[in-house]
């Protein structure tokens, strides 16, 4: 195995499947064996390497030559080029959009300049479905070091001087947690992770499951180990399903390894994972709701205390982290809890995954220390706004979150500075929003979704967001009244008072955030029915000025509705009661004749 | 595969596996290694120059010599085929000629571990417009 002189790691993540990459690595492999390069090169598929905005990624080891859009028909010619006589395939390397020049090495690209990656250390380098690929890199030492030279209360401390907080969004000490559970006595404890990824836009945990899902499973097992627990529990949604598949694969390797089941690496200990399925609602993120889900019952928060680690799964203690939290465990046992400490801001440590989407030049999913800034994030990781428009803000937290604008882009990113700025960290959704962007339109398109997500047990959240819903309506239609932002305001902040469970407390987060942020988005919905990005359609009017129309007629053509009118070499009219505002004819036009205002 | 009993046999089993995935490792930090290039051109392969690659990069490993092994075009000086491109860290690098087996082995000892001059040595006779270090 150890023969092959060249790796060809092709990204076998959902994004890149999407675009054909698994025909990518059949054609690949069908070359290289006609080639009769079989001993020679071996093509790998791996996890995600973040970079999604240009996948397929072909990254060619040991040159670090990084390549982007492969179509399956560019196979031949990078096993021909390439790999037979040693020629970079030009037309595929990665362009720096800043100097516009190639870049063959990906050490070169701003992408991976800032990034660390602990929870993505494997993601886009092993093979996720061959647990060899995984112990090579040090898989299941950690869980080997744990078991067989440290006391459960150790290894507990172990995490605790680590400092490392949950990842999913609250940010509770991880060592903390186990503690409790463990305090609790109880002949069966649980071990759950969470894998219900329910924020619109992160995509983080499924990355990690589908690209390095052994170390979910090792972390699982060392904080079996600590808390008591013999028994795992996956709560995963059902619309994942590469990452099940290759959970699936994975706890099949790791009970053929005798590293899950009986008398694990001989010290006598135990522990079993299996898989359990969500119906992908938002709410069973919420640790209570996930509970119940699994134990068949509706996906309904309840209560705290008891909290789960005293009363949980079949009511017995049960210890519930995220799936990125797990993926840092291995490491900070391998490399120290100082080492992990060192990384981050004085009250968060570490790492934290962000997926990036919205307006970006680089769309992907990236893993930065804390205390990193939102300048570092958007314009050298990210490359920067779309088209060369102008930054207006960003949501971290999703529909829980809120948005930070220019003067936030300094802020160092921790679990505290986002909050103390009136957003928070989340699961790592972060959406980059530009100035054709209405913020009113951004917090009703959250408010959608918390409306649909709300499990309705509690009125708060199911009539008060519902309302709020509507008062947004209202605004994008121009039929705002005078009192609508402060009622806004006020029925947010019963909404946040009154909730049982974090989403009815953090759901009108993006209402408030947009309203303190940009009133006078607001303001000019209500007092002057316009919408300054040119967003929400009813307030738009489009028309077409004399001086400038030809009568070419293109605008009538395109109109889907026929609301054109106006006869060759003629000036042209459209008429506004017909009119959708669809844009088409403003597209089409040539000469600047059409506005909208 | 049967089971791994200890953390001992895990270990080990982690020994063996290891080589699966270094190169992987090595590229991300390769400018601090040994870093040998084996044109593979047409030229090249005719004249041998996969082999030299596998031996080299065989070798290497065996010898316990953090390196790089790559591949790359044409070097031009077709006449003198296999040649091999071998930069030591921190200095310029150096192109061989006519690096059979016999060859490599005696630049791997002489000049890679020692850093002493071996025969064989092509005068760079062109400067390289270098577009990745820009």
């Amino acid at each position: 195995m150890s023969d092959y002189k060249i790796h060809l790691l092709v990204c076998g993540g959902t994004g890149c499947k999407a675009s054909e990459s698994a025909q990518v690595v059949s054609n690949l492999k069908k070359e290289i064996e006609s080639q009769g390069l079989s001993d020679f090169a071996q093509v790998v598929t791996t996890g995600c390497f973040g970079f999604c905005e240009k996948g397929p990624i072909v990254k060619i080891i040991p040159d670090n030559t990084f390549y982007t859009q492969v179509k399956p028909a560019d196979a031949k010619e990078i096993v021909d080029e390439h790999i037979v006589k040693g020629r970079k395939v030009e037309h595929l390397l990665y362009v720096d959009p800043d100097k516009n020049e190639k870049v063959s090495d990906s050490k070169g690209m701003n992408f991976y300049k800032k990034q660390i990656r602990i929870a993505l250390r494997n993601c886009g380098i092993i093979d996720p479905e061959n647990i060899g690929e995984y112990i090579a890199r040090d898989g299941y030492e950690a869980l080997g070091k744990v078991l067989t030279s440290m006391s459960p209360e150790e290894a507990i401390d172990v995490v605790k001087k680590s400092g490392i907080r949950g990842r999913g969004g609250a940010g509770f000490p991880t060592g903390l947690k186990w503690e409790l559970t463990r305090q609790t006595q109880s002949d069966v404890k649980y071990v759950v992770c969470n894998a219900d990824e329910g924020d619109p836009g992160a995509f983080m945990d499924r990355s990690i499951l589908e690209g390095d899902p052994h170390s979910v499973l090792e972390a699982m097992a060392i904080n079996g180990y600590c808390t008591g627990a013999g028994h795992g529990l996956i709560y995963i949604r059902a619309e994942y399903p590469l990452a099940i598949e290759r959970l699936k694969i994975a706890i099949k390797q790791a009970r053929e390894y005798g590293l899950l089941g009986n008398d694990i690496l001989g010290t006598g200990f135990n522990f079993d994972v299996e898989l359990r399925y969500g119906a992908g609602a938002f709410v069973c993120g919420e640790e209570t709701a996930l509970i119940h889900s699994m134990e068949g019952s509706r996906g309904e928060p309840t209560l705290k205390p008891p909290f789960p680690s005293v009363e949980g799964y079949l009511k017995k203690p049960t210890n519930v982290n995220n799936v990125e939290t797990y993926a840092n465990i291995p490491v900070i046992f391998n490399r120290g809890a100082a080492w992990f400490a060192s990384i981050g801001t004085e009250k968060s440590k570490g790492t934290k995954v962000f997926a990036l989407a919205g307006k970006v030049n680089n769309v992907g999913l990236i893993e930065v220390p804390m205390g990193i800034t939102l300048r570092e994030v958007i314009f050298e990781i990210g490359g920067g706004i779309k088209g060369g428009k102008k930054f207006k803000a960003v949501q971290t937290g999703g529909p829980s979150g809120g948005c930070l604008t220019e003067k936030h882009l300094d802020t160092p990113i921790d679990y505290d500075n986002l909050i103390a700025v009136g957003s928070m960290m989340g699961s790592g959704g972060m959406v980059v929003m530009d100035e054709d962007d209405c913020m009113v339109d951004v917090a009703k398109y959250f408010l959608d979704f918390t409306v649909e997500e709300s499990c309705g047990k509690c009125s708060p959240c199911r009539i008060g967001n519902k309302r709020l819903h509507e008062l947004l309506d209202k605004l994008t239609k121009g039929k705002g009244e005078k009192q609508d932002i402060d009622r806004l305001i006020n029925l947010s902040n019963v909404i946040k008072d009154t909730s049982l469970c974090g989403l009815g407390q953090s759901s009108p987060n993006p209402v408030l955030a947009t309203i303190s942020n940009f009133r006078d988005e607001y303001e000019a919905h209500v007092f002057d029915k316009k919408c300054p990005a040119g967003v929400c359609k009813d307030l738009m009017t489009y028309s077409i000025v004399d001086e400038n129309c030809v009568g070419c007629t293109a605008c009538a053509r395109a109109c889907p509705v026929g609301a054109i009118t106006g006869e060759r070499k003629e000036v042209h009219f459209i008429d506004a009661a017909l009119c959708i505002k669809c844009g088409a004819c403003m597209e089409k036009c040539k000469f600047n004749a059409v506005i909208v205002k | 595969m049967g089971k791994v009993k200890t953390l001992d046999d895990l270990r080990k089993l982690r020994d063996e596996l290891k080589n699966q995935t270094s190169l992987r490792d090595k590229s991300e930090h390769s400018e601090s290694l040994v870093q040998v290039k084996v044109a593979m051109a047409t030229c090249c392969i005719a004249s041998g120059s996969r082999e030299t690659m596998n031996y080299l990069a065989d070798e290497l490993d065996k010898r316990n010599i953090e390196a790089v092994v790559t591949q790359t075009g044409c070097m031009g000086y077709c006449y003198a085929e296999p040649t091999v491109e071998i930069t030591l860290p921190g200095k310029e690098p150096i192109v061989f000629g006519y690096v059979d087996e016999k060859k490599a082995d005696e630049i791997i000892e002489k000049y890679i571990k020692g850093g002493e001059l071996v025969e064989g040595i092509i005068p760079m006779n062109y400067q390289n417009i270098d577009i990745d270090k820009k």
